[in-house]
């Protein structure tokens, strides 16, 4: 029935990704804001940018440590965020620019480093603090070059030089990346064995600072980070089967969390913090239930035979869930409200598992195996489908198989799970599919959770 | 992540490598060993260190990896034990008793008496060796006259079966449903024994959908066991989904051992 919506993978290969993704797109242009300059070759030019490696402004010996974290966070954080076409440094002029008085603007931006922007500045480190003064300008418009003239001072050391380059980062990619908030402040959530068991394990979205959260010596799976970033919540098998369990970021330990008995699994925060969505199985087969933050006033929402799990809720209105269902067979992937009215089936075959709903509201980006099934060739990928027309695109090809896909909240990135040569570890991307970087490489990393601001 | 300072050269290091070159010039043993002195009073260990020792002539490759399991551990005489076995970077590998076998694989043995398998795996980079030990009960069979207390595992296991299940299925099949019979009779014998059932699945598949699944084979399980009249108060379900792999190779053989409802006494 669905099969007309379909693009085939031979007409992909024809055409480009970016061409998919503007057809995807097409529907509902108005929301698609986001996307426009997330997309290759979509015919909108990414703004070539240059960061300058920021001029020492003292002598004090920690100066060049803190100066080279700072200058290679500042890069790749712009460099990650997508809407950038970056400025190698290699092609950068010889002199570092402290401040707006010394800076060369029409050296810049000649070839080659051809930048029509530049970010530079200046890092000192005096009295066990670190200063930073930064400047975004314009190469174009020699009058009024400045975009952008920001100071930072903290206690110096190179978590916070990280911190100050995260935040002057977000400032350039607010004002350049048409006002969506950038995410170099974020963080992912997930599950890792680096211990001997499977705990949950918080990181900076680059990968950086990964640690334990938990230490509970059993299988905790399945972290989801709430909206105001305080709590955690996750599944956790005990003595009587699993439940969920809630991890307060902000006390550093367990609080309480109401969970029914049964199989208690994947929980999902709606966007106002107030609902939780999980799958039980307290009438001995998995359905959807919600309840309150605190695992009050719980709900059931599905009924029928055949194990229902993964909710996430419409971030955009809440009014909605897509989730996964093994009613037909093979596990697919289904919307409905989350009164439980007005089911709808997305996926039309293969195996389909671990929806995460886009922040935009529009999009769903899930885990499917197409041709599964014993002996069938194929693997597992991560897909985004347009919800309003089911038209769906791949992002990644033949590279192991992948698994829980997270939308970070600018809705230009994805990080997912990949299992590829017999190593399970954490990679993000572009939400296109390109740009694709691991982020874990000890031990087994797996669910990742991007948090919400 | 370490987030350590760059570490200073402390000054009197520094002087230790001035003097060290210093001396370096001069063609004295008596100097020499002067030097050495003053190193070593100087705490700089380091710099006194013989040199590495050459690589091992040889390393022709990473040295091989073993394991060998035995499940159950413990049988009675005429039970049946799973040997699972897996090596890395080994080409050569034998059981003794059963001489050469595949590099990673199972097998069904019947051991009548205690026995150690013991594993060598031999590869470019060496060899190396695994046990596992088997240990086998003499006697017969408990029989309904023992007092429930008195039921072992390795009883319990040989009398109730594991039931095992088609792939993304948890539907009973009909070879499940005469164990299950068998199951409820023993059980229905020893009306005090309580049971948790354990759903499992293999390892395709998503985490989240399996533990789901689990749950659904350890409730088909139990549902089996109710109707043949063995009382629901007595049987538990836990789902363990493919968090925890019966069998770990990559095959039908071993998907279909762990695609299972396996029964324990729940103490």
């Amino acid at each position: 029935m669905m099969n007309g919506k379909h693009l085939k993978l031979s007409a992909f290969l024809k055409i480009s990704i970016g061409i998919c993704v503007f057809i995807l797109l097409f529907s509902s242009a108005l929301h698609a804001q986001d996307w426009v300059k997330t997309g290759t070759n979509l015919g909108v030019q990414r703004i070539r940018l240059a960061a300058a490696n920021f001029k020492a402004g003292s002598s004090d010996s920690l100066t060049t440590p803190l100066k080279t974290v700072f200058d290679a966070t500042l890069y790749n954080d712009l460099k990650n965020a997508g809407v950038f076409d970056m400025v190698s440094k290699s092609m950068a002029p010889p002199q570092a620019p402290g401040g707006p008085q010394e800076i060369n603007l029409s050296a810049w931006a000649a070839a080659p480093s051809s930048a029509e922007m530049v970010a530079f500045g200046s890092l000192s480190v005096a009295d066990g603090r670190v200063s930073v003064q930064g400047f975004l300008f314009d190469t174009k418009n020699t009058q009024t070059p400045q975009i952008l003239g920001k100071q930072y001072a903290d206690v110096a050391s190179e978590e916070n030089a990280r911190r100050i380059a995260h935040h002057f980062a977000d400032e350039i990619i607010l004002r350049l990346g048409g006002g969506i908030n950038g995410i170099c402040e974020t963080k992912i959530y997930f599950v890792s064995n680096r211990t001997g068991n499977k705990e949950i394990w918080a990181m900076d979205y680059d990968g950086a600072g990964q640690h334990a959260l938990t230490h509970l010596g059993s299988i905790s799976i399945s972290p989801r980070v709430s909206p105001d970033n305080s709590r955690v919540a996750f599944s956790s098998l005990g003595k009587d089967g699993w439940s969920i369990r809630m991890y307060s970021l902000e006390l550093g330990r367990l609080v309480s969390f109401t969970s029914p008995g049964g199989t208690t699994i994947s929980p999902a925060w709606s966007s106002d913090g107030s609902k939780v969505a999980f799958s039980s199985s307290q009438t001995g087969d998995n359905e959807i239930y919600t309840t309150d933050a605190s695992g009050g006033g719980l709900h059931r929402v599905t009924a029928f035979r055949g194990p229902d799990v993964a909710p996430v809720w419409n971030p955009k209105s809440n009014a909605q869930i897509a989730w996964v269902s093994g009613r037909s067979g093979l596990p697919q992937i289904y919307i409905m409200d989350s009164d439980g009215a007005n089911v709808q089936r997305m996926t039309d075959g293969g195996y389909a598992t671990s929806p995460s709903w886009s922040p935009n509201g529009q999009f769903l980006a899930f885990a499917w195996d197409r041709k599964y099934g014993p002996g069938a060739p194929g693997g597992q990928d991560i897909y985004i489908m347009d919800i309003a027309s089911k038209r769906w695109i791949q992002l990644t090809h033949e590279a192991g198989a992948n698994d829980f896909p997270s939308w970070s909240p600018d809705g230009r990135h994805i990080v997912f799970q990949r299992a590829q040569d017999g190593r399970t570890e954490i990679w993000s991307m572009l939400a296109d599919g390109t740009e694709q970087q691991q982020l874990t490489h000890d031990g087994w990393n797996a669910m990742p959770n991007w948090s919400w601001k | 992540m370490a987030r350590e300072r760059p570490k200073n050269r402390t000054p009197k290091e520094e002087t230790v490598q001035i003097v060290s070159r210093g001396f370096l010039h001069r063609n004295s043993l008596t100097l020499a060993a002067g030097m050495a002195a003053l190193l070593v009073v100087a705490g700089c260990s380091k710099k006194a260190a013989p040199p590495p020792p050459p690589p091992p002539l040889t390393n022709n490759g990473p040295a091989p990896t073993a394991t060998i399991t035995a499940t159950p551990g413990v049988i009675n005489a005429g039970g049946s034990v799973i040997l699972s076995w897996r090596t890395t970077d080994a080409s050569d590998v034998s059981i003794d008793g059963m001489g050469a076998v595949p590099t990673a694989g199972t097998k069904t043995v019947q051991p009548t008496e205690s026995t150690n398998y013991h594993l060598v795996a031999k590869g470019a980079g060496g060899s190396t060796d695994a046990t596992a030990r088997v240990t086998v009960n003499a006697g017969a069979a408990p029989t309904s006259n023992l007092s429930e207390s008195d039921v072992s595992d390795s009883a319990f296991h040989q009398n109730v079966k594991d039931i095992f299940f088609d792939y993304d299925s948890y539907d009973v099949r009909a070879d499940a449903q005469s164990t299950i019979s068998s199951d409820a009779n023993y059980l229905n014998q020893h009306p005090t024994l309580k049971v948790v059932i354990g759903g499992y699945c293999d390892e395709r598949g998503s985490t989240e959908y399996n533990l789901a699944l689990g749950e659904n084979r350890a409730n088909a399980a139990k549902q089996g066991l109710v109707t043949a009249g063995v009382s629901p108060d007595r049987l538990r379900t836990v789902s363990y989904g493919k968090e925890k792999q019966f069998c770990t190779e990559h095959d039908e053989s071993c998907w279909q051992l762990n695609r299972r409802a396996q029964f324990s006494i729940d103490k």
